[in-house]
């Protein structure tokens, strides 16, 4: 079985996130870069694969050069091999276009990808790799198993989860719940050492089509003092509630 | 011509989603000079809901092979029925797998969790979430037809009663490639995404056995329930229940934290509720920096008194 797995390089979840002066950009400038949380999920999923049925797990990551340390670490993680496609990418749908052209020709029996990434929270790029390809598409996946040419998917639905068979080639975009968060992997010095030597294939992109462009970016402007009530005065704080903010 | 909008249901009957992207469907709407078409697939409930909301035209797609969900199969349901060249969605899980297929199968393009009615309709220019709820970006589509998921609770419901007709389409779309083999659903649980005020709690709950009084806080107030990472990764809570970067993003009207830090991850899945309230021990709390009601002290102590409290105005 051949698992392609699609990952982001996203700022590090303790980034405090800054735009350029001219508000026309995400300000990359002491940024540091991991797997996109989701994503991880997905490539632990995967490497599980690798172990119990022989699976080998390539990652893909539509990026420039500055994000090959993090494919790096996905192949210390335990990728068999990368795929790199050399472009920044502007949106969804370019980024979405690069993998399902390098997939076409791979004869992938599964791509798994994180649901959303925490940059841009697109949640388009799984959905029209998906459609590129013509594979069926699980979303919000929470528990996957693979029985030969079919598997069964578990996904989160508002208020429960539903259980799902779907035939292979498929694209599954998971979530925390794939796998148990314990179960993500930290590479151990021989996981680094031989990644230095796997081998990570750089291919040019199709074409540089974009949809949609980021034309300005706006920072969360922030919230007034807080007001502190007193533990013995709840009263005080349903008022608030009640007659200020006018919540409850 | 029409602005299409996907009316979600569960198991026939609409969801609050749903009348929340109808109700912004109708807004852009207005600004193109146009009428709202609304699709739903196999609903049960009355169009009169939709209408109600601005929806003059209601296609119901009846369809047997769509009885189970398949994001493929329904995006080409939509598909052959909306042929607008702009099409609204809820950001729920369903719509929001089926909008990028259908924006593949359309050559639209897709802006998802959008903030606000459109700032421009040519070029389409829109407010949207970025960087979990980090930053806004302005996102602009040159594209014919564009695909919309409205972040929930971000528009909100608005009333706007219009007359309305109703179509039913029959389709037999073909869905060979997923079946659903089971389907659990709690019943009588609030909706985390939907609901408008969530009690939230952390760590400092010291253990599973002390959200007796966190739900009776949540029932008083019809809240739904949420906590932090570490509380589900521990097993304290369902990981349903998550909010955070890896988690949630909710933006309810009311978020009332209770033994939480307010650690970057967490705030970045709920920065965008309207008031925030946080019950932490902890005066140096990092949360309270982005509270706009705060209570030092200790939530054993707190909640009940709480929800002595407000169960007393709710009478
Ligand atoms: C990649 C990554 C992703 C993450 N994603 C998320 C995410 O999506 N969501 C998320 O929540 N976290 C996330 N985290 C974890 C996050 O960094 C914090 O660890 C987490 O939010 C802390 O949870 P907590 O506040 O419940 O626990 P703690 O940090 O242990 O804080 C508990 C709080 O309770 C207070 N307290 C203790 N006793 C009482 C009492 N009796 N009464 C009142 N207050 C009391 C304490 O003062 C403290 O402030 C992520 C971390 C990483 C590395």
């Amino acid at each position: 079985m051949k698992i392609l797995v699609c990952i982001s390089s996203v700022p590090d979840t303790t980034s405090k996130i800054n735009f350029t002066a001219d508000k026309s950009a995400f300000d990359k400038n002491g940024i540091q870069w991991v797997i996109n949380p989701l994503d991880e999920f997905a490539l632990t999923k995967a490497i599980k694969l690798q172990e119990s049925q022989g699976a080998t797990v390539t990652v893909i990551n539509v990026g420039d050069a500055v994000t090959e340390p993090v494919i790096r670490k996905a192949l210390a993680i335990g990728a068999n091999d990368a795929v790199r496609v050399n472009l920044d990418p502007k949106d969804s749908y370019s980024t979405a276009k690069e993998i399902a052209a390098v997939a076409q020709n791979g004869g992938y029996d599964l791509i798994l990808c994180g649901k959303e990434s925490i940059d841009y929270n697109g949640g388009s790029v799984p959905g029209m790799v998906a459609q590129l390809l013509n594979q069926p598409f699980v979303n919000a996946s929470v528990g996957l198993d693979v029985n030969g040419s079919e598997a069964t998917a578990v996904r989160e639905i508002e208020g429960g989860k539903e259980t799902i068979s779907v035939k292979l080639p498929a694209v599954i975009a998971g979530q925390k719940g794939l796998v148990d968060e314990k179960d993500l992997i930290i590479p151990n010095m021989r996981g680094i050492m031989s990644a230095r030597t796997k081998p990570l294939q750089v291919v040019e992109p199709t074409s540089s089509d974009v949809k949609v462009q980021g034309v300005s970016y706006d920072s969360v402007p922030p919230r007034a003092a807080v007001k502190l009530v007193s533990p013995d005065n709840l009263d005080e704080l349903v008022r608030l509630l009640h007659e200020e903010a006018k919540v409850i | 011509m029409a602005v299409f909008v996907y009316a979600e249901n569960i198991n026939g009957v609409y969801k609050k989603a749903a009348f929340e992207a109808v109700s912004y469907a109708k807004a852009v709407a207005d600004q193109a000079g146009e009428t709202v078409t609304a699709i739903s697939v196999n609903p049960t409930d009355s169009s009169d809901l939709l209408y109600k909301y601005g929806a003059s035209n209601v296609i119901n797609i009846k369809d047997e092979g769509l009885k189970s969900f398949s994001a493929k199969a329904y995006a080409q349901a939509v598909s052959e029925v909306a042929n607008g060249n702009i099409i609204v969605f809820p950001h729920t899980t369903d719509a929001s797998s089926i909008a990028p297929m259908l924006a593949i199968m359309n050559g639209h393009s897709l802006i998802t969790n959008t903030l606000a009615a459109p700032e421009s309709l040519s070029p389409f220019q829109v407010k949207r979430k970025a960087f979990s709820g980090k930053g806004f970006m302005h996102a602009k589509s040159e594209a014919p037809g564009v695909i919309l998921t409205v972040s929930q609770n971000a528009f909100g419901v608005k009333e706007n009663v219009v007359s309305g007709s109703e179509e039913v389409k029959n389709l037999s779309v073909a869905n060979e490639d997923t079946k659903v083999i089971s389907h659990e659903q709690s019943s009588g649980k609030l909706d985390l995404k939907e609901a408008e005020i969530v009690v939230s709690a952390g760590r400092g709950l010291k253990g599973p056995e002390n959200w007796g009084m966190v739900e009776e806080l949540a029932n008083v107030l019809g809240a739904a329930t949420a906590c932090s990472k570490p509380v589900s990764d521990i097993g304290w809570r369902p990981h349903t229940e998550h909010v955070g970067q890896t988690g949630k993003a909710i933006s309810p009207n009311l978020y009332i934290a209770i033994g939480i830090s307010g650690a970057i991850q967490h705030l970045a899945g709920v920065n965008s509720s309207k008031t925030i309230v946080v019950i932490n021990s902890d005066a140096e709390a990092p949360f309270f920096k982005s509270a706009d009601y705060g209570v030092v002290g200790d939530a054993f102590q707190i909640i009940p008194a709480l929800t002595e409290k407000i169960k007393a105005i709710r009478g």
